[in-house]
């Protein structure tokens, strides 16, 4: 990465007049904007292409075909589909709370594009790795159900309102499983940062060292952490906030035209994030067969494990989206409350035993790792 | 150390600027009509009754307190859940050390969880 | 401290909304989430049925009984055609008589599978209504081969049925059946045993056998709250009483409580296997013969009234006619199944919640242009 940063630069300083008389810190100003302008169309791509995924998914599961005209497939569908959105018209309602309500969709965009910019893609592969990236990524994603409830709030909608409601309710329950779940995950990495968290999961065949495979406990919490993020991630059967069999289309009723498209890219880009973090936290991240972090080819391949399994994840939540029903309200808290917070204290509790009586082994304590 | 955050400062403002062209882009080429049907708040169909923004009864106001509470714990877990590993590699006692110092600690949070579940705080009524 | 207050909402839920299943309109007082009161506001899609009937000749409401319930036309022209008959004494020929109780129960099928399907879709799950529309797809493709139309079929005509069925077609339906019988069991894993769909619906809303009689339910959800009544069975008509079948009654399933959204659910499913049975047995007994009794051209039954009943997907359907001697009807009453659900609603919603209210219109299989006429 920095070798090719190098001759980028060196390139640029040859071809672009005085800007060999620039200071070091506007390349690296330049440099950070490319990449995080890079990032954010990898992003999109990845929420667009998501979106047709789904539907494409949706169509088979249903035994229908699903969006089939804009190209090869239907493959474009998404990009008619926001450009169609341009050209509507941006409504605002007369009694919402108008500063507010215009806020809500860029707080949405940008908190769940921010959290990308710490992912792991691989060993060498990242635009940022923060010594507290997990507690980033909870704090940042947060914005988006800060987003959620300002919006729901604001149109001036009861319909809306309702839905923001539900949606802190869901916060303020599954916040703390996932808290718990991912406390299990940095005690046994021993790190909070993603990278360090994601190398913590060496292990024979780069597959028996991910976390999953440390403790039956933190097999146990990687599933509690998966359905806080499902029900974070505000995706059916946690989908309340939105409800359109309850509240017509919850928080974002009001919305029409662009801002009506970022509440719904952020919860594309959304479904990787979860499948990239719960990937991070648990299955090794990068880790997996062949993939070195010391070899450019190995770094390569360490990207493609992260690639898949992430989309794995993706596939699974599209897979539950259309297959389950939705969960009441109460019955959303009770479960956690009643199930999850007291199954994830005993997984950290379970963990915390077991990594003093097996110390580092690998595979519920049966494999050896070296140092 | 702060600068690690300039790339992640980078994306949001990146992410940030896109939304707000696409806002503006949206703003030039949309139609502009407007009209006080339009604007009036989705009630299915009818004239509004009443506006939202009156005293709602929130049901899980002791889970938010409760919440609250559990999540200030995510605070102390953190800090100790990162050294842990080195903690429990320790020699004799000092194994068991880290262990039993924030296993009470989370013992303590989980009999107090309990106790607000046999208070009925987890029943929605 | 003194005591939060908290204001009680009004807000309107229909007429569009996507789980009012058509134009209805509820008026709710919620606190909260809980409901205090759902006043439900009907009419939005009213035609004046009744009057019409008083306007044009006796054969040719029949159309019109189509708009009745366009989930289950074919139900809705037999209970006309039936109470016709009555009121002139009209003997209809013993095939057109099977040909009647092939179409009723496909079309039971039909409409419980929407009933059904809706249900599951009001509460999240999508998937399950889908592969329903896709079952009663075949349903409707059978129909059009059978008489031209996939959903107002005005196939009934008074003193027998408009077409006979096109050759071969007895096959694909006994065809269609062979398919059908275990999807209900495809369908069950997808659904029915949910944990999630179950949990919603099993405690949710139960009617006992009093309240359903007093509120006058009819079809599946009196038969839900475990009242064996059942039309076919108890007043025959047709050739029901020469077929075997059984009627099925809530039962508290998965331990639930008797009466519940999810017996009611829990009925129609099993309702499905039992109309099958009955289409088998017309299949292997259908006699050959006239599908049209002779009916003078322009009717004037002798002066009468009558009122008959026969059992559709969403209970009974009753037809008061009162004839002058004329042509045309002095009046008609019509009296449906949704209606006297959607007088329910109201009591049972209560101290639910509005995702319940949901399950509530759904699993009492509520249909706007029922209730309105």
């Amino acid at each position: 990465m920095k070798e090719l940063l190098d001759q980028l630069i060196a390139l640029a300083v040859e071809k672009v007049p005085l800007l060999g008389q620039a200071p070091d810190w506007v390349f690296y100003l330049l440099w950070m904007l490319v990449a995080g302008a890079a990032l954010l169309v990898y992003a999109s791509l990845i929420a667009g292409i998501t979106s047709w995924v789904e539907r494409r998914i949706a169509g088979r599961m249903q035994a229908r075909i699903g969006p089939n005209r804009v190209g090869p497939r239907g493959f474009f569908q998404w990009i008619a589909d926001g450009l169609k959105s341009l050209f509507k018209e941006d409504v605002t309602p007369a009694n919402a709370d108008k500063p507010l309500f215009r806020l809500a969709p860029y707080l949405v965009f940008t908190g769940m594009f921010g959290a990308w910019a710490v992912l792991p893609y691989s060993a060498r592969l990242y635009a940022a790795d923060l010594n507290v990236g997990i507690l980033y990524v909870m704090a940042i994603t947060s914005l988006v159900v800060i987003g959620i409830l300002m919006g729901g709030w604001a149109s001036g909608n009861k319909w809306g309102l309702f839905g923001a409601l539900r949606s802190s309710a869901q916060i303020v329950s599954y916040e703390v499983p996932a808290g718990l779940a991912i406390a299990t995950a940095v005690a046994l990495s021993g790190s909070l940062s993603l990278q360090e968290m994601v190398r913590a999961q060496a292990g024979p065949l780069g597959i028996l060292g991910w976390n999953i495979f440390k403790s039956p406990f933190a097999l146990v919490a990687f599933f509690v952490y998966f359905i806080a993020a499902v029900a974070e991630g505000n995706r059916t059967p946690f989908d309340l906030p939105e409800a359109e069999s309850e509240l017509v289309a919850g928080y974002n009723t009001e919305y029409s035209g662009m801002r009506f498209v970022f509440f719904f890219f952020a919860e594309w880009a959304n479904l990787f994030l979860i499948g990239a973090v719960s990937t991070t936290l648990f299955l090794g991240g990068w880790q997996g067969p062949l993939a070195n972090p010391d070899t450019w080819w190995g770094v390569m391949i360490g990207a493609g494990w992260f690639f898949l399994k992430a989309c794995f994840f993706v596939f699974v939540l599209i897979w539950i989206r259309w297959t389950l029903p939705r969960l009441r309200v109460d019955q959303l808290m009770a479960m956690c409350w009643k199930y999850l917070v007291p199954i994830a204290f005993v997984c950290l509790i379970g963990t915390m035993l077991w990594m003093s009586v097996f110390g580092d082994r690998a595979f519920f304590g049966l494999v050896a790792v070296g140092p | 150390m702060l600068l690690d955050y300039i790339p992640v400062l980078a994306l949001m403002a990146a992410a940030a600027g896109l939304a707000l062209a696409f806002t503006l882009m949206s703003e030039l080429l949309g139609p502009k009509r407007r009209s006080a049907e339009k604007q009036m708040p989705f009630e299915c169909g009818n004239p509004s009754s009443g506006n939202p923004k009156r005293r709602f009864s929130v049901k899980f106001y002791p889970l938010a307190v409760l919440f609250l509470l559990l999540d200030i714990e995510a605070v102390f877990l953190y800090p100790w859940a990162t050294i842990y590993r080195e903690l429990s590699q320790g020699k004799g006692w000092m194994m068991l050390f880290g262990f039993a110092e924030m296993g009470l600690f989370i013992a303590l949070l989980a009999l107090a969880l309990f106790y607000a579940w046999k208070k009925g705080a987890l029943e929605w009524d | 401290m003194s005591p939060l207050q908290t204001d009680i909402w009004t807000l309107n839920m229909g007429p569009q909304h996507p789980s009012t299943h058509g134009v209805i309109r509820f008026v709710l007082k919620t606190d909260g989430e809980i409901i205090a009161d759902a006043d439900p506001d009907v009419g939005f899609l009213h035609r004046g049925l009744e009057k019409i009937a008083e306007l044009v000749p006796y054969p040719s409401f029949m159309p019109y009984t189509d708009r009745l319930d366009y989930l289950a036309a074919i139900n809705m022209n037999w209970a006309w055609a039936l109470s016709i008959e009555r009121l002139a004494g009209i003997e209809v020929p013993p095939r057109a008589e099977h040909l009647r109780v092939i179409t009723a129960e496909l079309n039971r099928i039909a409409s419980h599978l929407i009933s059904v399907g809706a249900l599951a879709s009001d509460m999240g799950a999508f998937t399950p209504f889908v592969h329903a529309l896709r079952d009663r797809e075949r349903i409707n493709d059978l129909f059009e081969e059978l008489c031209g139309a996939r959903l107002t079929f005005n196939y009934c005509r008074i003193g027998g049925v408009s077409l006979d069925a096109p050759p071969g077609w007895f096959d694909r339906v006994r065809g269609f059946l062979d398919y059908y019988e275990p999807m209900i069991d495809v369908f069950n894993r997808l659904i029915t045993d949910n944990k999630i769909f179950v949990e919603r619906l099993r405690r949710v809303a139960p009617v006992s056998a009093e309240m359903a009689i007093a509120y006058g339910l009819v079809g599946p959800n009196l038969r839900g709250s475990g009242v064996k009544f059942d039309l076919r069975k108890d007043e025959p008509y047709g050739i029901y009483p020469q077929l075997e079948f059984e009627v099925p009654v809530g039962r508290g399933y998965r331990d639930g409580v008797l009466g519940s959204c999810f017996d009611r659910y829990m009925v129609r499913i099993e309702e499905l296997r039992q109309s099958i049975r009955i289409i088998r047995q017309c299949l292997d007994r259908i006699p050959e013969g006239e599908i049209q009794a002779k009916v003078p051209k322009v009717l004037r039954p002798a002066k009468g009234e009558v009122y008959c009943r026969t059992e559709a997907p969403r209970g009974e359907v009753g037809f008061y006619v009162i004839s002058n001697g004329e042509k045309t009807p002095a009046r008609v009453k019509i009296r449906t199944g949704s209606w006297s659900a959607m007088s329910i609603i109201r009591e049972l919603s209560k101290g639910w919640m509005i995702a319940d209210l949901v399950a509530i219109i759904g699993s009492l299989d509520v249909i706007a242009p029922e209730v309105d006429r």
